[in-house]
């Protein structure tokens, strides 16, 4: 590459990146509701955070009984949401599902916009975030391999990278109306469908390690955590897809969503296995040990925090598995997106305060000391959330016209854009081929 | 050659300058409120000085840094509490490794033994914390499901034995494994020691351990002026910062001077027997010889150096 073509490169890159500034930051009286509802909601969370980093995670419901909670919670619930982006990567290339190819750029800025997320509830459970440069290389000590965490900031880091890097040069090959060369991200895509598995994988180790915790000490743990990223990945997809078609003009294809709604189907019904196997276990086998699972399902001497939290996860696991399971329900948008919604809370619940939480009651000493999240813990819960979301919603806004004019690699020739092709109303050029 | 026009809206001129006014407006807007919600973090940062962000890890200071470091601890606890206190770096003895064995035949639970840990150690005055936990157990019973530790009756009860739980010092200590920055780690003399100035706070070694024996400063310790143990150990009970795990050391700086921990001089009844394991004269090395000793959780294959024995 010569100097000219470097500069030339440079100077389009931060037009790519002006354009997509003002893409995301253009759009109806709804968007601005929308994005200014989200930014209060993350101000309120962030200053949540700033008073919680200057008084002491004491403004928190958790206690050295109960020491992680809330954010741990929403933390393995996002790691799988990221994961659960990769099930349209899964049918679009390694089935060559070509309406799935068109949209699979959904699943990977879902994947960004999760691990920001799930990295930002790590943040803010720190009782010393300012001194995070401590885990860094070379200037830190970082305790690999042998501490887990080390391991979970790898692959969480890298998957972000990996979904950057895919989403990014798709896009930037769009903006300059080139078809993206192949080896510049097919490989990547093949490693974000490993790295998916190995950032749930390694997230359930976190907790399967510790011998100390029976309730996690489970070798059911990490498929059971794939399981459920695989329901609520693609359920909210799903839910995306249709706002993206009634909002954003996307031309959704109904194969995309049936292969989405195929894969909810099974992952509800495998899931419903295993919490039974985990149920059976724990009831039938008794002693100290499965005191957690009690007091989870039961309550244990009269402390009972958890019980309703579980119960509607398990209600609303069975209804969206049946609703799943009928014709009428999935062929019924609006149907279909109760479903969705009832089979991603429920995987909220169950893989949050249904599995952290308990762990801790009773206590390494068997002393039950419940916990409740405090006000401050939903505001900056909420406000990450809120900025997740803005997040999601501004990649989506920048890729709006890749979703909307699709163009297939298995169809498309190599075509040289004309110059000013990018315009929206010109599908000229190859997208996500 | 790279179509730079607007096209998402349409490009009509008044309408762009209002649109771009109230864009301005609301960045603008975003930015105070921006400002104002980090407004705690200001505060907060106005107590840390540089040195103490830059701070290496314990292992990586030299002994003169080091000494810089403990000289700017006491000066920082004048200025704050108005009190002089002496921090040292007491470092383990060769051929030292320390073990602890508790008579259950003996103790009545009266808790002293958490009472003086309280103190010696300088712990949060008003959530009253201590590395110890006595637990009052039903006699037949190990089965800490049916232990209590908020009993509050006359002891001992005569159905009742009593056993506190503190730090069990494992040779194979999980809490360190997971510790994702080194933070945490097994001293020659068997001690499991924090560096507070170098530990994040994820709490993850708090999840790790199974005998409840690591301790999370949720919020700034208070002690009383009058009532700090002015003699303090660098690696354990110096004043705590905040948001940083803390843990039993067994009184390092005491036993390193050849003191015993402040638990066994505190208890009334002699059920505490502490020493070296390697001096094969040595009391602890007598109990584990002709009692039968066991460990808390033995299945765990965490390997104490904390052990139990009843006399008959």
């Amino acid at each position: 590459m010569n100097k000219s073509e470097i500069s030339n490169q440079v100077t389009s890159y931060r037009r790519f990146l002006w354009n997509a500034v003002r893409d995301a930051t253009d759009g109806s009286a709804w968007f601005y509701a929308w994005m200014i509802l989200l930014t209060a909601l993350a101000l309120t969370g962030l200053h949540a955070w700033a008073v919680q980093v200057r008084d002491g995670l004491a403004v928190t419901g958790m206690s050295d009984h109960v020491s992680w909670g809330l954010y741990i919670a929403n933390f393995t619930f996002m790691v799988g949401l990221a994961a659960g982006g990769v099930m349209m990567v899964i049918p679009a290339y390694l089935y060559h599902d070509d309406e799935m190819h068109d949209l699979t750029i959904v699943g990977e800025i879902l994947a960004v916009a999760a691990i920001v997320m799930s990295i930002c509830f790590v943040v803010v459970d720190m009782g010393r975030p300012e001194r995070f440069w401590h885990m860094l290389p070379l200037v830190g000590r970082f305790n690999w391999p042998v501490s887990m965490l080390t391991w979970d900031v790898i692959v969480l880091n890298g998957y972000l990278a990996i979904n950057l890097h895919i989403c990014g040069y798709l896009l930037y090959m769009r903006f300059r109306g080139e078809r993206p060369n192949q080896k510049w991200y097919v490989p990547f895509v093949y490693l974000s469908i490993f790295w998916a598995i190995s950032i749930h994988t390694v997230t359930a180790f976190l907790y399967s390690g510790l011998g100390g915790r029976p309730l996690w000490n489970t070798a059911l743990l990490a498929p059971r955590f794939l399981v459920t990223a695989f329901i609520a990945g693609p359920a909210f997809i799903i839910v995306l897809l249709f706002a993206l078609r009634r909002f954003g003009g996307v031309p959704v294809a109904s194969r995309p969503v049936q292969v989405l709604v195929n894969i909810v189907r099974v992952t509800l019904l495998i899931n419903l296995l295993m919490v039974v196997s985990e149920l059976f276990t724990e009831l039938y086998s008794g002693g100290s040990h499965t005191a957690s699972g009690h007091y989870l399902f039961f309550g244990l001497n009269g402390a009972n925090a958890l019980v309703p939290w579980i119960w509607s996860a398990v209600a609303m696991g069975v209804v969206s598995a049946v609703m799943f399971l009928r014709p009428g329900v999935v062929a019924r948008p609006v149907w279909l997106t109760v479903a969705c919604a009832l089979a991603f809370a429920g995987i909220w619940i169950e893989k949050g305060m249904g599995l952290i939480v308990p762990a801790f009651i009773p206590s390494t000493l068997h002393e039950i000391v419940e916990y409740f999240p405090s006000l401050m813990e939903w505001q900056i819960t909420a406000g990450i959330w809120a900025w997740g979301l803005l997040i999601l919603t501004i990649m989506l806004k920048i890729a709006l016209p890749v979703l909307r004019h699709p163009r297939r690699a298995s169809h498309a020739k190599v075509e040289t854009a004309p110059a000013d092709s990018v315009a929206d109303s010109q599908p000229a050029v190859a997208s996500h081929s | 050659m790279i179509d730079t026009q607007n096209q998402t809206s349409a490009p009509e001129p008044g309408g762009m300058t209002r649109r771009t006014a109230l864009k301005a407006l609301g960045a603008t807007l975003g930015a105070t409120a921006f400002s104002q919600a980090i407004a705690p973090l200001t505060e907060w940062a106005e107590n840390m000085s540089l040195d103490e962000y830059l701070q290496k890890h314990y292992k990586e200071l030299s002994p003169f840094d080091l000494a810089v470091v403990m000289t700017r601890l006491e000066k920082q606890t004048k200025e704050e509490t108005g009190v002089d206190v002496t921090i040292q770096d007491y470092r383990p003895q060769p051929g030292v490794k320390f073990g602890y064995a508790l008579n259950l035949s003996v103790c009545v639970g009266c808790r002293r033994c958490a009472q003086a840990c309280h103190v010696e150690n300088n712990h949060d005055r008003p959530s009253g914390n201590s590395y110890i936990r006595v637990l009052e157990m039903q006699k037949g019973s190990l089965d800490l499901a049916k232990g209590r530790v908020n009993y509050d009756h006359p002891v001992p009860h005569p159905d009742k034995f009593y056993m506190p739980v503190q730090c069990q010092q494992c040779d194979k200590p999980p809490c360190v494994s997971v510790c994702p920055v080194e933070a945490t780690w097994k001293e020659s003399d068997g001690i499991v020691v924090v560096d507070y100035n170098w530990c994040i706070g994820c709490r993850y070694c708090e999840a790790a351990c199974p005998y409840h024996a690591r301790r999370f400063n949720w919020t700034k310790p208070q002690v009383p002026a009058t009532e700090i143990n002015p003699d303090q150990g660098y690696l354990s009970n110096r004043l705590r910062p905040q948001g940083v795990m803390e843990k039993c050391t067994f009184c390092l700086h005491r036993s390193r001077q050849g003191k015993l921990p402040a638990c066994l001089e505190a208890c009334p009844t002699g059920a505490r027997v502490f020493g070296n394991l390697l001096d094969p004269e040595s009391e602890i090395r007598w109990v584990l010889k002709n009692k039968r000793v066991f460990v808390l959780k033995e299945d765990v294959g965490t390997q104490p150096s904390f052990f139990y024995f009843f006399d008959e």
